[in-house]
């Protein structure tokens, strides 16, 4: 099981031919009885009465449905964190996953502020290859702005596949960016067609609530969420959603974990803005009041940042805004330390490394939640789970869709199982399962994977290294096409007008101040300085020289004007 | 002063071709004809009422042609008179009606004086106006409208009531059943603001004339200390100024633009010593005036303690910054730059922000200029959640949009430039008239701030360059009536307490200000609900060339103004004393929004939860950065990861039961714990 050599050619009886007789297929615009004919890991054939080679592996999904492996589009499997590591790295990452039916990850590259992403991109790839068993990718999260991050953008989107940044408005002086330079980062990424992700808290308020509610002596898990209120996550998807209009870039908001940052969210879609809000299994399932909690190491499991919301309506809110089209796709943002590891916070919830599980109860969770209860049906159940994630990554159709020609990526979903989530039986490598007791409907029975059986009658065989790096290609359609009429659509153009010739008051060119200098200060009723004509710097240049010049251009930028709202404007022009 | 300006007109009759006279162009006066609140074009020009000629205490010592300009259009003024006797037995207490028959206007007369008293008692100030008399007025105060007569004397109010028992030698002023509202306060005026050298055209003296013949008797100014000044030096400067020159009363804002302890102490000596209670932050203006997020926080936090009032100029200024320098790269250097490169979204995005923090810091936000429909939702809806925050849309945003930052008249798009900028959307103005009458929106300002043609001209080559500002003090009272009262949005009762009392309760000045009540200052205006009149640069009495409001035809203005006690503009005619203004100082913690404040302040307790010590393992860990690639010199062996090293000074396990971290705060046990206002209550039930 544990065999590092030999990635794709491991011989497995079972697994090269395989038909699945009597599924139902669910896809996320239908579901039809069918037989699926796979081979070397692609489905071959769909229909009924299929022409079949001999020795073929035959599992009868009696009237089961059949659904595209699920795409856990979050998680940070072995995570570096100072020097600790997340507990589950790529093996225990992904064998999780597929025990609860996803059958790809995408993961995210965090490379340390000031290094090379694509050193940590290779890093990434090279953990990953080595110890994934199921399909991956990469997101690569933006911690530094500068001009050399640029370059290492487009040599990733342009040679190794990544159609994805994020960048964090939180965690101040570290992976913080400004707006200016979030602005700039858009800018670039939607040039490059790749998607902006967003980590949406206020770093600068979240640092002032930290540094309050320590004062105060608050120094537990409940400070967590005391510093990082709902408000402040709203705040900030406010602010992305803002500047993303205005460089016409999409927007995918990562870790939605509260009503008011997913109504920012609603709202914003409603005015007809490309984002997109990825809910996580902790957001969906659980609730912050556990920060409270007596047992610290139990209220430590829960930290993650944003946190969870404390208010308990919260995970059904979400679950209704995802089933009614609002959020879009599910993550886990699995990302998980040991008790042991977390106790680095134990005097100060700051240093509480961050993150929950989840990549293992996704799908049963968002079955339970909203299949069950009838908030959606199993078609979007699909959607939400894989096909979203596929379209908005450029990975459709081959993955996330039940076709001829796709990835023979699938799971028999038992709608009936019930199940009880424990730590105990969890298939991680920690203490703590935030979901621990409780009790989902819904579960795979049967997980194919790369056209090989990974799960089967409670057993996983799963195979470390295994796993293939998926790559993506920039400006996917679903998300793009709007993007780039928009572009095509809003073109700026000034008002010719004539020269304006009459008198121009004369300045100081030092720059929009008001009170009159400094220097003025001692003698408040005296009037400035005359004013002293300067030909360098007056607009009256006779070599053509614009008061502008000093303004950095930028050649190649496209003409974009944000969507929605500045109709009447050009119309005027 | 208005003579002067008009012979100035005169003079310079034909103007210059970039002045393109306004009014003429291409911006079409409104034109109304057979609506529901229009006069009929021309309906009255054949009627031979000579109204002056019956009204007493009044000499017909005026030619029509000759205040024609002043008062707007003769016929439809004769038109609003002649109309009048069908109401005016409904609205005319009996008694009036026997003293004064076939008085159809405003009429002063003096019990000591004559028939021809009216120009004798204007000009006899010290003599005569100490001791005032409105009779027959209909008193309208924020709460309700009623009849009385009011009696004022050296500056204050003294009786209100009917019958009133007065000394002699009183002057009277018949109201006739005119409304009386307390004179409008503008709450957000710029004048004599210097601007690199040179300084904006309405100086202290020639703001608060206008503001008078509008209607308008306290202005309050903000103080804009250059970034790295005194705050206080610069307050003393502004209040010289205003000390000087003001003809009425006046109180300032001093706006924060930059932060640090100094300026701390500064503000808190500001609040304490100088009447000063409200403040302003800017969120835009990058590298200049702007604050970062932690220095708001820090600036609301303090202020939220202190009893002051934050407000903000809410708009993303790193992000302008960008969009700025995109617009100039694409070659747009004329105003419509101006506009483009700060679209609304941006003002929302900050009013969102502003509004965040305040919450967090449990601080009263005001939040000066809104200029567009999201902002003012933002600020609505914040209402609605509860934050206690206050909305001013100015005279601008109520009366006018941003169209015409495409104008092919450089001067006249120039002239718009204010920000946030007018919305280009057409449907803004109407919209947040509503919001006003509805209440989602406070109280009005002018942000008046004018400047010359010549002055805008500086940035005739880089719409960055244009110094930024409206008029509209003058205009406000007028325009909000014929906005929002004329077309029935709001009743005359909100409309005064939108232009006077909620800003006087916000300044904590109510009731000395904002209401007509006994012991109140006498700042009084008669209204005419009536009177029609053309806005327009030639007759306006602000110094600038451009009126944004240029042939905008608003129904209502005030007939009669008092300041102090003094009558100031009677018949058109404005009668003020530069220097007669005085400095009203604010207080802190005005209950208006401060009563709610501290009822939070005392609700919200939380505390920590008790728990015993964690004693299981710890990791190790350093303590230097938070994620990443392990080490930047592990970049090279990717696949290899540097072990972590155990450092026995950083670690958790210290020998001496240290804490891990030197951060790590003592806990003073039993501090209660303040939580901002709005969703945590459920935290508070869990602990």
């Amino acid at each position: 099981m544990s065999g590092f050599q030999g990635k794709k050619n491991i011989p497995r009886i079972t697994s090269d031919r395989l038909l699945i007789k009597g599924g139902k297929i669910v896809n996320d615009d239908q579901s039809f009885l069918a037989d699926i004919y796979m081979e070397d890991g692609v489905i071959k054939q769909i229909g009924e009465n299929l022409i079949v080679p001999g020795g073929v592996k035959t599992i009868d999904a009696h009237g089961r449905m059949l659904i595209p492996g699920g795409i856990d589009v979050h998680t940070r499997f072995q995570m570096p964190d100072r020097g600790m590591t997340a507990a589950d790295d790529f093996y225990q990452g992904t064998r999780a996953a597929l025990a609860g039916g996803t059958t790809m990850i995408i993961d995210h590259v965090v490379p340390e502020p000031g290094s090379s992403l694509v050193a940590a991109f290779e890093q990434w790839r090279s953990w990953a290859d080595s110890k994934s068993c199921c399909d991956y990718s990469l997101h690569v999260d933006i911690t530094d702005w500068h001009k050399g991050v640029q370059e290492e953008m487009e040599t990733l989107v342009k040679d190794h596949g990544v159609n994805s940044f994020l960048v964090y408005l939180a965690f101040k002086d570290v992976f913080q960016l400004t707006d200016s330079q979030i602005y700039e980062a858009f800018s670039v990424i939607r040039d490059l067609g790749a998607i902006a992700q967003v980590h949406a808290e206020n770093g600068d308020i979240v640092a002032e609530e930290q540094r309050r509610i320590l004062e105060l002596g608050i120094t537990g898990p409940e400070g967590h969420v005391l510093s990082r209120p709902e408000e402040v996550e709203a705040e900030a998807v406010n602010r992305s959603i803002t500047v993303s209009n205005q460089t016409n870039c999409p927007l995918y908001v990562t870790k939605v974990m509260s009503k008011s940052a997913a109504d920012v969210i609603a709202l914003a879609r409603k005015k007809g803005t490309v984002v997109y809000g990825e809910p996580i299994s902790a957001s969906l399932g659980t609730d912050g009041s556990h920060y409270w909690s007596k047992n610290w190491a139990k209220a430590a499991a829960y930290v993650t940042s944003p946190p969870l919301s404390p208010d308990p309506t919260t995970p059904d809110y979400l679950t209704s805004l995802l089933s009614c089209g609002d959020l879009q796709v599910t993550g886990s943002a699995h990302c998980t330390f040991s008790t042991a590891q977390r106790a680095v916070g134990k005097d100060n919830f700051t240093l509480i490394p961050e993150g929950t599980n989840g990549t293992e109860e996704r799908m049963s969770i968002v079955w339970d939640k909203c299949v069950v209860t009838g908030k959606m049906d199993e078609n979007q159940f699909v959607a939400v789970t894989s096909t979203s994630a596929a379209k908005i990554f450029n990975l459709y159709p081959r993955k996330g869709r039940i076709a001829v020609g796709s990835d023979a990526d699938l799971v028999l979903w038992d709608p009936d199982i019930t199940k009880i989530i424990s730590a105990k039986s969890h298939n991680l490598a920690v203490e703590y399962n935030i979901f621990e007791g409780m009790e989902v409907r819904g579960a795979p029975l049967v997980v194919i994977s790369q056209g090989k059986i990974v799960l089967e009658d409670g057993n996983l065989h799963v195979t470390e290294g295994s796993g293939r790096y998926v790559a993506r290609k920039p400006f996917p359609d679903y998300v793009y096409k709007r993007i780039k009429a928009r572009s095509r659509l809003a073109e700026l153009r000034g008002v010719p007008r004539g020269l304006y010739d009459g008198p121009v008051c004369e300045v100081s060119v030092t720059p929009k101040t008001v009170t009159p200098a400094t220097s003025a200060k001692t003698s408040p009723a005296k009037q400035p300085v005359q004013p002293v004509r300067n030909l360098h710097q007056s607009g009256f240049s006779l070599s053509g020289a614009q008061i502008d010049d000093n303004v950095p251009r930028r050649t190649t930028q496209r003409i974009v004007a944000p969507p929605g709202g500045k109709a009447n404007i050009t119309s005027l022009g | 002063m208005a003579d002067r300006r008009r012979d100035w007109w005169d003079k310079e009759d034909d103007l210059p071709v970039y002045l393109a006279r306004p009014g003429t162009t291409d911006q079409v006066p409104r034109q109304k004809f057979g609506g529901m609140f229009c006069s009929v074009e021309g309906a009255y020009e054949s009627k031979t009422i000579d109204f002056d000629a019956l009204s007493v205490g009044q000499r017909s010592s005026r030619g029509a042609g000759q205040r024609a300009a002043a008062r707007g259009s003769a016929s439809p003024e004769g038109g609003e008179r002649e109309r009048e006797p069908e109401r005016e037995p409904e609205r005319e207490p009996p008694r009036e009606a026997a003293g004064q028959p076939g008085d159809r206007g405003v009429g002063i007369i003096s019990s000591t004086g004559g028939a021809g008293g009216k120009e004798l008692l204007q000009n006899l100030d010290d003599l005569g106006s100490d001791r005032l008399l409105i009779k027959g007025g209909r008193i309208v105060n924020d709460d309700q409208s009623f009849y009385a007569d009011i009696y004022m004397e050296d500056g204050l109010i003294k009786q209100i009531g009917d019958n009133l028992i007065v000394p002699g030698g009183v002057k009277i002023i018949e109201a006739n059943g005119k409304m009386v509202i307390p004179g409008g306060i503008d709450i957000h005026t710029h004048f004599q603001m210097p601007y690199r050298g040179t300084t904006t055209v309405d100086d202290f003296s020639q703001g608060t004339k206008a503001a008078l013949a509008g209607g308008t008797t306290m202005i309050v100014d903000h103080v804009i200390p250059d970034p790295g000044s005194s705050l206080i030096e610069a307050f003393d400067r502004w209040r010289e100024w205003a000390d000087e020159k003001a003809c009425c009363d006046y109180s300032l804002h001093v706006d924060i633009t930059h932060w640090n302890d100094s300026v701390k102490q500064e503000v808190e000596s500001l609040l304490k010593e100088k009447g000063v209670n409200s403040f302003q932050v800017y969120m835009a203006y990058k590298d200049l005036y702007q604050m970062s997020n932690s220095e708001l926080y820090e600036i609301f936090t303090f202020l939220g303690e202190m009893g002051g009032i934050v407000q903000v100029h809410a708009e993303n200024g790193e992000i302008i910054a960008e969009e700025q320098a995109r617009m100039l790269q694409m070659g747009i250097t004329g105003p419509e730059g101006h506009v483009l490169s700060r679209p609304e979204e941006l003002e929302a995005e900050a009013v969102f922000r502003a509004i965040t923090i305040a919450s967090q810091t449990n601080c009263p936000l005001y939040v000066t200029k809104v200029m567009s429909k999201s902002a003012a939702d933002i600020i609505s809806q914040a209402r609605k959640k509860g934050n206690v925050v206050f909305g001013e849309p100015i005279t601008a945003s109520l009366g006018t949009d941003g169209t015409h930052y495409w104008s092919k008249n450089w001067a006249k798009a120039a002239s718009f430039v204010t920000s946030p900028p007018l919305s280009p959307d057409p449907t803004t103005p109407d919209y947040l008239n509503t919001l006003l009458a509805s209440g989602d929106l406070t109280l009005t300002g002018s942000a008046h701030c004018a400047f010359s043609v010549a002055q805008k001209a500086i940035g005739k080559d880089d719409f960055t360059q244009i110094p930024e500002g409206v008029n509209g003090v003058e205009e406000r009272m007028s325009l909000i009536w014929d906005k929002a009262v004329v077309t029935g949005k709001m009743d005359e009762n909100t409309f005064v307490a939108v232009t006077s009392t909620n800003a006087a309760k916000l300044l904590n000045l109510y009731p000395r200000k904002g209401r007509i009540a006994v012991g109140s200052d006498s700042d009084l205006v008669i209204w005419d609900s009536d009177a029609i009149r053309t806005v327009t640069a030639k007759t306006h009495h602000s110094a600038a060339e451009y009126n944004v409001f240029e042939g905008m035809e608003l129904r209502g203005a005030p007939l009669v103004v008092i300041c102090q006690g003094k009558i100031v503009l009677e018949d058109g005619k404005l009668q003020a004393t530069a220097g007669s203004g005085r400095f009203i100082p604010c207080s802190p913690f005005p209950d208006f929004a401060y009563k709610r404040i501290k009822a939070r302040k005392q609700l919200a307790v939380l505390r920590a939860v008790p728990r015993g010590m964690y004693d299981g393992p710890v990791s190790d860990f350093s303590p230097m950065s938070r994620g990443g690639t392990p080490s930047a010199s592990a970049r090279t062996s990717p696949t290899k990861q540097t072990p972590p090293v155990r450092n026995l000074h950083q670690s958790g396990f210290s020998l001496a039961g240290a804490p891990s971290t030197e951060e790590t705060p003592i806990r003073p046990a039993g501090r209660r714990i303040v939580v901002p206002p709005g969703g945590r209550s459920n935290i508070t039930s869990l602990s």
